[in-house]
């Protein structure tokens, strides 16, 4: 039997909390009536409904493994619930599936007060494709960021993973460790997006985290972009995390939020249609940039859901 | 018959070491059953302590909840050393410690019960078991994060080597490798490798300590020892004790420029294999615990120095005093009655022997030359960790495909019923549960006495020391101080994880490698993929240990095998509190919670992670694996848990199909209290 799926998006609309884990739940499942049900419930936190943007800052994590991103979630998570900002960190576990099945370890490495209610840690598989976010996490930070404060999307990898969560992400965040040279590279030579805050971690090794630091920043500066590039520290009491706020606070006031959110909503409802349709179903529709045509003629408050099955209906 | 080689020795060599792992339930219960033991002719002290003392927590924090008293003693200040050691002369004892993270401490409050009884330090006799590289591999007691960690034991070693010169400081720890399912060669590398972590540590601080220097790494060297384990497959087990030995002299010679013969030889102590102990038919047990002893004892020249044996009913619960009796008669035998103390090593010239440790000396060097590669055995752990949970996984296929033979459990498993289990309680020992509540009351009792500002200017002065970046002062020196200010475990273990942060040692599990799919393993997925598609998602279990118990070997086993099946694991790691389970469970939307517990404190903390569970609104059922007393099933099962697991479950696929049969038959539905459970047949399966 399937949760009522209206009803936890009502729940969520009105910030309740407790009302997440159910609706993730419904939003990973396949199940027939569960799709169903997962629809009702993203158009229950569209923009239309809401009647503005979900409030939330989404903010996306993603770096090599060992960069130290699980220590940085926890200061960020200290910092943002002294803050009173309650959180819900999407942990997306890389590990390969073997069999199907899947270790997930990550909320493991991430320290916060399991009584407190302001804070919500789910991890899920990454999709079929490696480094791929999991279906069910676009959709999950759509509905979270109606009743959070901050979403948090946390990946594995570089070149592939922040090109992925800057379609869902208002704010990406790059993290390396000091002497990280292959992102350096990967970001000279194009094989990475350029994220809008890349933090630097471990400062407290020094020199070699002030020289990755200034490496980073100026091969940022000849790419023209406006990235900042924070250092923090990982021994505790962590230094930084107060500059890295405010960095990411400063990126999301800058930004266009409708702009970006639709955007985010339409690329992820075409991505989910390719999944589902294939080339076969894309071509149907004209092609790729059709279909975004397509899509761009729908109201702009709608869910990703609605979307897809705006798409959908046209195949028919 | 040359006379170089003499057949006998001149004089029967005297025997080793004899001890008894022993403490429960109070300092005073235990200072009697320690005062027993002595009378029957045991010949040291092995000192259990309780895991909240081993973790640094005192009895009244939320952790230690079903854990104080149970599987060792619990000290919480200097009066608890006071009453273990009661009527029992410091200066002539020798006393072996089972004490890790907190090391430090305990041997802080020895040295302050022995000026008590007006014993200088100096003539203290003894060992810390000290060794933290193993607690993250295999036993889970550690405290504080790698680099502090190191630099206690460094500390700790600088400061006996000085002033406590009779005193083993650490005693690396091959043991708990067995146990995790370290292969002789992994045994013996790993070991060998965390030894070198050690010495590395400990020649910097050396050097640093006034009075100290270069030479005395000589000393310090010479009071390395380990402590080993033994399986039943003793022959290999006594040529991997022997190689030990020629790696260890190797070791000082050439890494250290140790010169002198009484430094360089390899000593040890010994528990030997618990492991391979089974819970069904116990009795059998007697005769492996003899034959591991055989492996320890039998050649001269990689005698053991110390022993104590387990108890033959390990697997069931903890022990009695009688099963620990029992233990110490087999040491006794052993040593009065048989003839081996009356020749000299008898495997000199044997030709298998030599080949076998030859051929243990190669894989060895082998391994300990990729630990190098990590950066040495800190570095490595993670790598070790993941080695081992491979090594372990391969022990249970062959015990499941029968290619490794136990008698009693995977064959020849027909028995009559036991007379030595017959008792109300099982043949075990059950810890009085109001014992925690007079602990706490003790505590209290003793915190309104001491002078509160002479605590709090102690922990001052330890945490200063602990944060200098230098590390100019060793932390025995305020450690001490705050001993004898009367400060608890808890309040110094606290004073330094607020310095150095709290730790949680890798799972070795993500790295682990799948196992190859067999038959019923093929069959199992496919069962788990039609659950999906009924569940609408991918069945997602969540494996978890409550309480302070480090023994995650099997929990990690289940955690592997549920991946295999191809379902979502949650999994992380030790040292849980039934709210962390519950907010986990509630928050990964799992389907079914499996516990691992095997410190004995399953009657309370079982029942409390499911009060937790029902509060948060779980409604995945709740199977439990662990030492489980027989007559504590129906309990857990009454309490609400759907299924019981124990160590003659070791057909961990089949366990998993339970699961998977569990999950399905009662999707969305609250736990259900299955009916009892036939003395021996397999246990329930809530499914069924």
């Amino acid at each position: 039997m399937s949760e009522d799926g209206a009803a936890l998006g009502a729940r969520l609309r009105e910030r309740d909390l407790a009302a997440a884990p159910a609706a993730l739940n419904l939003l990973e499942s396949r199940a027939p009536g569960d799709v169903r049900e997962a629809a009702e419930l993203l158009a229950q936190v569209s923009p239309a409904s809401l009647g503005r943007e979900a409030p939330a800052h989404v903010i996306g994590v993603t770096g090599p493994p060992g960069a130290g991103k699980s220590t940085l979630l926890s200061a960020l998570l200290h910092a943002w619930r002294e803050q009173q900002r309650t959180v819900a960190l999407l942990a997306v576990d890389p590990s390969s599936r073997r069999s199907g099945g899947s270790l997930l370890g990550d909320r493991a490495r991430i320290e916060f007060d399991p009584a407190d209610r302001g804070v919500l840690i789910r991890s899920t598989a990454a999709g079929e494709r490696l480094g791929g976010l999991a279906r069910a996490t676009r959709s999950a930070a759509e509905a979270l960021a109606a009743a959070f404060d901050v979403v948090v999307i946390e990946t594995v990898g570089v070149g592939q993973a922040e090109t992925e969560i800057a379609e869902v992400a208002d704010t990406v965040v790059v993290v390396v460790q000091p002497g990280a040279g292959d992102v350096l590279q990967f970001l000279k030579a194009g094989i990475m997006e350029i994220p809008d805050v890349l933090v630097v971690t471990k400062a407290d090794l020094g020199e070699i985290a002030t020289r990755t630091r200034r490496d980073l920043a100026s091969a940022l500066r000849s790419l023209g972009a406006g990235t900042s590039v924070v250092s923090v520290s990982s021994l505790p009491p962590p230094e930084g995390i107060e500059e890295l706020l405010s960095q990411l606070r400063a990126h999301r006031e800058g930004l266009d939020l409708a702009e970006r959110r639709l955007r985010s909503r339409r690329e992820g409802a075409l991505t989910e249609f390719a999944t589902q349709y294939g080339e076969q179903g894309l071509r149907s529709l004209g092609g790729r940039e059709a279909t975004l045509a397509l899509l761009a003629q729908e109201p702009p408050g709608a869910d990703s859901a609605s979307l897809l099955a705006a798409l959908a209906d046209r195949l028919a | 018959m040359s006379s170089e080689h003499p057949t006998r020795l001149p004089e029967r060599d005297r025997p080793w070491m004899m001890r008894t792992y022993a403490g429960h339930s109070t300092a005073k219960a235990s200072n009697e059953l320690y005062r027993r033991n002595l009378q029957k002719g045991q010949t040291g002290l092995s000192v259990a302590f309780d895991l909240p003392t081993q973790t640094g927590y005192d009895p009244d924090d939320e952790l230690a909840r079903g854990e104080v008293g149970k599987v060792g003693v619990p000290i919480s200040h200097r009066g608890d050393m006071a009453a273990l050691m009661d009527g029992i002369p410091l200066g002539e004892m020798n006393t072996s410690m089972t004490i890790n993270a907190t090391a430090a401490w305990l041997l802080a409050l020895y040295i302050v019960a022995a000026e008590e009884q007006g014993v200088p330090e100096d003539r203290l006799q003894g060992t810390t078991q000290n060794d933290i590289i193993k607690e993250f591999l295999a036993r889970g007691t550690y405290a504080f994060p790698p680099a502090p960690s190191m630099r206690l034991i460094a500390d700790m070693i600088a400061y006996t080597v000085v002033h406590v010169p009779k005193w083993n400081p650490i005693n690396i720890c091959s043991y708990h490798l067995q146990e995790a399912g370290a292969t002789p060669v992994q045994e013996i590398a790993y070991a060998m490798s965390n030894a070198i972590a050690v010495l590395d540590a400990a020649r910097e601080r050396v050097a640093a300590e006034p009075g100290g220097g270069e030479e005395l790494m000589e000393e310090v060297f010479g009071r390395i020892s380990f402590f080993v384990n033994a399986g039943v497959r003793f022959v290999e087990e006594h040529a991997k004790l022997r190689a030990m030995a020629i790696l260890w002299e190797e070791l000082g010679r050439e890494r250290y420029g140790v010169r002198e013969a009484r430094h360089l030889r390899f000593r040890y102590g010994v528990q030997v294999n618990s492991l391979g102990l089974t819970e069904a038919q116990p009795e059998n047990n007697v005769q492996r615990i003899v034959l591991e002893a055989l492996a320890v004892t039998l050649g001269r020249d990689a005698r053991a120095r110390a022993i104590q044996l387990p108890a033959w009913n390990e697997a069931l619960g903890l022990p009695r005093p009688w099963d620990q009796q029992w233990s110490l008669r087999i040491q006794q035998v052993l040593a009065y009655e048989t003839d081996i103390l009356e020749y000299p090593d008898i495997f000199e010239g044997s030709k298998v022997m030599e080949g076998l440790v030859q051929e243990l000396l190669e894989g060895a060097r082998r391994e300990m030359a990729v630990v190098a590669e990590h950066g040495g055995a800190v570095e490595a752990v993670p790598y070790m960790k993941a080695a081992l949970v491979d090594s372990h996984r391969e022990r249970i296929r062959r015990i499941e495909s029968g290619e490794q033979v136990v008698v009693g459990q995977n064959r020849f498993v027909e028995s009559e019923a036991s007379p030595l289990t017959a008792d109300a309680e099982g043949g075990i020992l059950v810890v009085d549960p109001a014992l925690e509540a007079e602990q706490v009351r003790a505590l209290e009792r003793w915190r309104a006495e001491r002078e509160e500002a002479a605590v709090e200017r102690a922990l001052a002065e330890l945490a200063a020391a602990a944060s200098d970046p230098q590390g100019s002062v060793n932390l025995m020196v305020p450690t001490i101080a705050a001993a004898r200010a009367g400060a608890t475990t808890g309040e110094w273990a606290e004073t330094l994880r607020g310095v150095f942060g709290s730790y949680r040692a890798p799972t070795g599990v993500g790295e682990a490698g799948a196992a190859p799919a067999d038959a019923d393993l093929s069959e199992l997925r496919s069962e788990v993929g039609r659950l999906q598609e009924r569940l609408g998602r991918r069945p997602k279990i969540l494996v978890a240990k409550p309480g302070l118990d480090g023994h995650s070997n099997g929990a990690e086993q289940i955690a592997l095998r549920a991946r295999d099946s191809g379902m979502d694991v949650v999994y992380e790691g030790i040292r849980l509190t039934p709210s962390q389970i519950a907010a986990s469970a509630l928050q990964e939307g799992v389907h079914v919670i499996g516990l691992s517990i095997l410190s004995g404190s399953h009657r309370e903390l079982i029942p409390a992670v499911i009060e937790a569970l029902r509060e948060a609104g779980v409604q995945a059922p709740v199977v439990v694996g662990g030492i489980i007393p027989e007559q504590d099933v129906e309990k857990l099962l009454g309490a609400g848990v759907s299924a019981v697991y124990t160590p003659k479950d070791f057909d961990i696929t089949r366990i998993m199909r339970e699961i998977v049969a569990l999950v399905g038959d009662g999707a969305g539905r609250p736990p259900l209290a299955a009916s009892g459970v036939a003395a021996d047949s397999a246990p329930a399966n809530g499914a069924a």
